[in-house]
C-alpha cells in the first residue's frame, strides 16, 4: 500500500493558462516511478473525483527522465471567476497526496 | 552582426522581479550581443489586460528596464521586451513606453524604440471568426460575436517576426504587446540564422530568469549561448549552477504538454533533446526538433463582471471551531435570508460566499470527520452583485449578522474579531478572461501594429 506523498519527494501543481492545471509528480526514483506511473489511480476517474474535472479532458505523460508523470487537465470553472479560491492552483496538488497508488 | 554562437542575456523572470546589476555586466562582459526578458503573463489573471494595467508597481518596472537600458546603450545591443506592462495590451505598452522615454531622458540616451501593438479590433476577429479563421481550444468551444463584445480587451500573443522585423530596422528598444515567452527570447537568434530547434527550446527553458536552476534564490538571470548543434544555457550568477535536471525539469513548468509546445508557426519538440553538463554550472542541449505548422495566434481576451464588497472577521470561540461546517452553513443561510428581506427584488440575482481560511477556504471541501479544530478561523464574506453599489448594500444588510451571529442560541450574542472599521471593503469587479482560441493568419505581421519613438530623430529636430 501506498499513497503518492510516501513514493514522490516532490508534487506540485500550476495553472498552464487560463483554463488548464498541470500536476507534475517528481518519483523519487525509477523504481518508484515504474512500479507507480501508470497506476489507474493516477487516472481521468480521479481527477474527476478530486477536482470536478471532465475526464474527456485529462491528459498524462510519463517523463522517465525525470521520473515525472504529469497529468493536465481541464478547470471545472475557468481563472479568476466569482467563486476562485486558487487563482494559480498552485495549492491543488495537495488533494493528490494521500491518492492510494495500488 | 554576430559571428559565431549567439549570446543572449535574459536578465530576470519577469520586468520588475528585481534584475541584478552585476549581472547584466557580467553577461555583456562574456559577449552577450542582445538582453531579453518578458514582463508579463496571464498567471495573475484577468485583470491587468481588463484594465490595461500592470501588476508590478511602476517602480520595480521602471528600475529594471533603467538597468537593461543602460547595460544595452553601453554595449551597443538591443534590450527586447515582450508582453509588456504584465498583459501586452496597448494601454500596457503605452504604459512600458513612457517609462522608457523617461529612463532615456534621465540616462541621456537617445534610443530607437520600437513598440509592437498586439490589441484587436473587434471587427476584424468577428470576420475572421465568420471566415472560419478562428478556431476553438479546449475546453472552449466555437467562438460568438456576443462573446467578442464582452471582452474589455483582446491580444493575440506575437510570434518572433515583428521582433526581427524591428531589429531589421534599428531599434535599440523593443517594447512588445502580448508576446509568447519564448518568441521575445527567440526573435534575435531567430534573425541571425540560429536553428529553429535550439533556438525556441533556449528561449523556453529561460523564460522564467534562473528558475530553471538548482539555486533559485541566488541570482536572476541566465546567459544563453546558441550554435549550430544546439545551445547552452549558465546563470549569471557565479554561486548558483545549471543542471541537467534543472533545466529539463523547467519544461514541465506551467506546460499542459512536457514534450511538444505549440508556439506561431510550428511546435517545439523536445521528446528527444539530450541535456548533458558541459561544466559545473553550464548545460548544453541538444536534439530539439522545431515542426512547421500553419501560422496561429493565441487570443486572450478580458472583460469586467459583477462586482464584490468583502468583510472579515476573525473567530477564536471554541464552541464555533468544535463546528465549523454546521457555523458555515447556518450562518450562510441566516445571512441570504436577511439579504433578501432587507433588499428585496432590488437584490437581483446576487451570490454570497464564506470562505472559512484555517478550515477549507481554499478547498471548499467538507474536511472529513475527525478533522481537528483549528486554533483560530479566518472568515472572508464576499458578496457578488450586479453593481458597486448593490454588493455593498448586501454587505451592510448582513452586517451585524456576520459580526455577531452565535453557533447556539442559549448564550448572549457573540462580537468575533474584526479589524477594520468601516467592516466593508469595497473590491471592484469580477475580472475573467473569456477566450480560449487561436487566429490562423497568412502573414505573421497581419494583425500587429508597429510605432516608434525615435529619440534619435528627436533631438536632431
Amino acid at each position: 500500500m501506498a499513497t503518492v506523498r510516501q513514493v514522490c519527494h516532490h508534487v506540485r501543481s500550476k495553472n498552464a493558462g487560463p483554463y488548464w492545471v498541470t500536476l507534475d509528480l517528481f518519483f523519487d526514483g525509477p523504481e518508484t516511478f515504474e512500479k507507480y506511473g501508470q497506476s489507474p489511480a493516477l487516472g481521468p476517474d480521479t481527477i474527476q473525483r478530486l477536482f470536478g474535472a471532465d475526464p474527456a479532458l485529462v491528459k498524462r505523460f510519463a517523463v522517465p527522465s525525470l521520473n515525472v508523470v504529469k497529468i493536465s487537465y481541464a478547470r471545472a470553472a475557468p481563472q479568476g471567476g466569482e467563486v476562485e479560491r486558487d487563482m494559480h492552483c498552485g495549492q491543488q496538488y495537495v488533494r493528490l497526496l494521500d491518492v492510494q497508488l495500488d | 552582426m554576430p559571428s559565431g554562437p549567439i549570446k543572449i542575456i535574459v536578465p530576470c523572470g519577469s520586468l520588475g522581479a528585481g534584475v541584478v546589476e552585476e549581472e547584466v555586466q557580467r553577461g555583456v562582459a562574456l559577449g552577450a550581443h542582445a538582453i531579453a526578458s518578458d514582463a508579463g503573463s496571464t498567471d495573475s489573471g484577468a485583470a491587468y489586460l481588463a484594465l490595461g494595467m500592470s501588476k508590478n508597481n511602476r517602480g520595480s518596472v521602471k528600475r529594471d528596464l533603467k538597468i537593461l537600458m543602460k547595460a544595452g546603450a553601453e554595449a551597443g545591443i538591443p534590450v527586447i521586451i515582450g508582453t509588456s506592462g504584465q498583459a501586452g495590451g496597448d494601454l500596457n505598452v503605452d504604459w512600458t513606453r513612457d517609462i522608457a522615454v523617461e529612463i532615456a531622458g534621465e540616462l541621456g540616451i537617445t534610443p530607437k524604440i520600437a513598440l509592437l501593438y498586439s490589441e484587436q479590433d473587434k471587427a476584424v476577429l468577428k470576420a475572421k471568426n465568420a471566415a472560419g479563421k478562428i478556431t476553438a481550444l479546449a475546453p472552449l468551444g466555437p467562438l460568438d460575436d456576443a462573446t467578442i463584445d464582452s471582452c474589455d480587451h483582446i491580444v493575440a500573443a506575437l510570434g518572433p517576426e515583428p521582433y526581427i522585423a524591428a531589429l531589421q530596422a534599428g531599434a535599440d528598444v523593443i517594447l512588445g504587446g502580448r508576446t509568447t515567452d519564448t518568441a521575445v527570447i527567440a526573435s534575435f537568434a531567430l534573425l541571425h540564422g540560429a536553428p529553429q530547434g535550439a533556438s525556441w527550446h533556449a528561449g523556453k527553458v529561460s523564460e522564467c530568469g534562473s528558475q530553471c536552476s538548482v539555486h533559485r534564490d541566488r541570482g536572476a538571470g541566465v546567459l544563453l549561448t546558441i550554435d549550430q548543434d544546439g545551445f547552452e544555457i549558465e546563470t549569471l550568477a557565479l554561486n548558483n549552477q545549471c543542471t541537467p535536471h534543472s533545466v529539463s525539469a523547467h519544461m514541465l513548468y506551467e506546460n499542459s504538454d512536457p514534450f511538444r509546445l505549440t508556439e506561431p508557426g510550428g511546435v517545439l519538440d523536445v521528446t528527444d533533446a539530450v541535456y548533458a553538463s558541459t561544466d559545473d554550472r553550464t548545460v548544453r542541449v541538444t536534439g530539439s526538433v522545431w515542426d512547421p505548422k500553419p501560422y496561429t495566434m493565441k487570443l486572450e481576451g478580458a472583460a469586467g463582471g459583477r462586482y464584490q464588497t468583502l468583510m472579515l472577521v476573525g473567530i477564536q470561540d471554541p464552541d464555533v471551531l468544535a463546528r465549523v461546517d454546521a457555523f458555515h452553513d447556518k450562518m450562510l443561510a441566516a445571512l441570504y435570508d436577511r439579504a433578501r428581506k432587507s433588499l428585496g427584488p432590488e437584490a437581483g440575482d446576487f451570490h454570497i460566499s464564506l470562505r472559512m481560511y484555517g478550515w477549507n477556504a481554499v478547498s471548499g471541501d467538507k474536511p472529513p470527520p475527525g478533522t481537528p479544530a483549528p486554533r483560530e478561523l479566518g472568515v472572508l464574506f464576499v458578496a457578488t452583485a450586479d453593481t458597486q453599489e448593490l454588493a455593498t448594500q448586501i454587505a451592510k444588510a448582513c452586517n451585524a449578522y456576520f459580526f455577531h451571529y452565535p453557533i447556539s442560541m442559549d448564550k448572549e450574542l457573540p462580537s468575533y474579531g474584526f479589524a477594520f472599521t468601516p467592516a466593508d471593503v469595497e473590491r471592484g469587479q469580477v475580472y475573467e478572461f473569456k477566450l480560449n482560441h487561436v487566429v490562423h493568419v497568412d502573414d505573421p505581421m497581419e494583425l500587429v501594429r508597429t510605432a516608434w519613438v525615435d529619440l534619435r530623430k528627436e533631438e536632431a529636430a
